[in-house]
């Protein structure tokens, strides 16, 4: 509701709406809604008509069968670990690109958007090759009898891939707009490096960080193409909910494919209404007058 | 000296966090890319060349094209569309636009591909209406572009609203005050001043709609030589066990994503370095 009264507040009386002279409004606004119309709401209201028609003793039975909790659980602890591993190396990766110099630095910081633009097939079976049983990391990890690929690490590795750039392309651009004064105020109170590390830097990195983990998170939830290579995807153990949507689709059966399909969007959208609201409510903290003052301020 | 050492770490720190930072992306980014380089050379030079130019995987690289061709313009369109309708105008629901703008990236991309099935499928409402009519759209190639469309339209639109956030509606405003036409207004002013942003999100839609695997792999059917996308096409080679080949068909999709990197490094260089001519006098001024 807090958006409606936003918008609300935003938008301008209506006389002086119709005063802006600028063209096109009816033409690009009905194009945008006839494209999200047709490619967006329609298709997604498939999944809930789908859904609905189903019994709810079939579909509670699709949901809760053993072999879907095992399928939840994985992906779901398993995108809380990447996530979290993301945030701890991607804060490191983010602090040295911005605070130190290295030869090679610009290709680097190039380099961390590789997730990104790399299809995740492709991902999958060059990661399948390095960790996979004669491949230049997993054959020495084989040895002394860690699997990687083919198990549940591998499935880790591969959604630490997918969800680095998020943590560090969210905590870069905070940290390159922190101001020096902060932390030599804490350095001349004698504070110690460590302790402005974590009792001031940290918390001004949090809600980044907090954004960039709930992105990585949600991207290695609903992640498919580079986990099933490396995965093995074995059932109750090395299953992850997309591949057994996947799997479902596969044998016809649309209604059971659709019912996982209705818990893993609600899962992933509420994620992504954390996200916003967190992300509205800091745009709305730096427009406030407190923070406005405080920014002359300090310029 | 003494004052700028406590602001900063010692150089041990310094020295051990650049290094953990370097063998982390190495181990996760940079191992497994070159791997994939040393495995598709691994049958020579002629074993490489003679994967690509296999006809299945020329036939992989026309359907993709089509796919591109078609998703990318629609959704340049749309990123115009949608970033001009939300940028310059203020209307109710405006939020409402802009999170559904981005419901390509919260849904896993298999249900992406599948909600296309449920719409069009055999089993579908649509279904038995198209079979009457023999249009085929799931298990060929309409339904891969219109999958492939799904997955990239955001990312022109999201490149576009910021910049023309940014840029507000004053310098439109004045095209139109001394005379120029809507299509003049367009050309000449709104396109110069997004072109890179434009440009960068054009690429990056272009290589999503290029590597995308879930949701094709959902509605393509994996008929060979028929609609197999490049991605898919590794996958049965890898799945076939012609692993130099699949690693060959990757580094075709590897340069792709180095290429697109190299893009927004472009993009972004042009645009600082068209920026600061608008922001000298003020920076001059500072000091």
């Amino acid at each position: 509701m807090d958006s409606v009264a936003h918008v609300a507040q935003m938008s301008r009386p209506g006389k002086r709406r119709r005063q802006n002279p600028l063209p096109g409004f009816g033409l690009s606004m009905g194009y945008t809604l006839t494209y999200l119309g047709l490619l967006v709401l329609v298709p997604l209201s498939t999944i809930v008509f789908k859904t609905f028609s189903m019994e709810w003793s079939a579909f509670w039975a699709t949901i809760s069968a053993p072999r879907a909790l095992a399928a939840y659980g994985l992906s779901f602890f398993g995108a809380l670990a990447a996530a979290a591993i993301n945030c701890v190396f991607g804060t490191v990766v983010a602090w040295v690109l911005v605070r130190y110099r290295f030869f090679g630095k610009r290709l680097v910081d190039a380099l961390v958007d590789l997730p990104f633009a790399v299809p995740t097939a492709v991902a999958g079976i060059a990661l399948t090759a390095v960790w996979g049983p004669q491949g230049p990391l997993g054959e020495p990890l084989a040895r002394v009898g860690i699997q990687v690929a083919y198990a549940r690490w591998g499935i880790l590795i591969a959604m630490v891939f997918v969800g680095l750039p998020f943590v560090v392309r969210t905590v870069q651009p905070v940290l390159e707009t922190m101001e020096a004064e902060v932390e030599e105020a804490a350095a001349t109170l004698g504070a110690s490096r460590a302790t402005t590390f974590c009792f001031v830097i940290v918390p001004h990195l949090a809600p980044a960080l907090f954004t960039g983990f709930a992105l990585s998170f949600a991207r290695a939830l609903g992640e498919y193409g580079s986990i099933v290579f490396i995965s093995g995807n074995m059932p109750l153990r090395t299953e992850i909910t997309p591949l057994l949507i996947m799997t479902k689709l596969e044998q016809f059966d649309y209604a059971g494919a659709t019912a996982l399909a209705a818990v893993m969007l609600v899962a992933s959208f509420s994620v992504l209404f954390v996200v916003n609201s967190l992300q509205w409510r800091k745009g709305r903290a730096a427009k406030s007058p407190r923070t406005q003052r405080a920014n002359r301020r300090a310029s | 000296m003494t004052q700028k050492r406590s602001v900063s770490e010692s150089k041990a720190s310094r020295v051990f966090l650049t290094a953990i930072a370097l063998v982390f992306l190495g181990v996760v980014l940079i191992i497994p890319l070159a791997l994939v380089f040393h495995t598709a050379f691994r049958d020579g030079l002629e074993g490489y060349l003679g994967a690509l130019a296999d006809p299945d995987t020329l036939s992989a690289i026309r359907v993709t094209c089509i796919a591109v061709a078609i998703a990318v313009p629609c959704n340049i369109l749309f990123g115009f569309a949608a970033a001009w309708s939300i940028t310059k105008f203020e209307f109710r629901g405006k939020r409402l636009i802009v999170s559904l703008i981005d419901v390509p990236f919260a849904v896993s991309p298999v249900i992406s591909g599948m909600i296309f099935v449920l719409l069009f499928g055999a089993d579908s409402f649509l279904g038995p209406w198209l079979s009457d009519h023999g249009i085929r759209i799931i298990f060929a190639l309409p339904g891969i572009v219109i999958a492939t469309t799904f997955v990239t339209f955001p990312f022109v639109a999201r490149e576009l609203i910021p910049v023309m956030q940014m840029q507000g509606a004053e310098q439109e405003l004045a095209a139109l005050t001394l005379g120029a036409s809507p299509w003049q207004m367009f050309r000449l002013v709104t396109l110069p001043s997004v072109k890179w942003g434009l440009f960068y999100g054009s690429i990056l839609c272009a290589a999503r709609a290029v590597g995308e695997f879930g949701a094709v792999s959902v509605v393509s059917g994996h008929i060979r030589g028929e609609t197999n996308t490049l991605p898919l096409h590794v996958e049965v080679l890898y799945n076939e066990y012609h692993f130099s080949c699949a690693f060959a068909v990757a580094t075709l999709l590897i340069l792709i994503a180095v290429l697109t990197l190299g893009a927004k490094a472009t993009a972004e260089l042009m645009e600082r370095r068209t920026r600061p001519q608008r922001e000298l006098p003020l920076k001059e001024a500072k000091p």
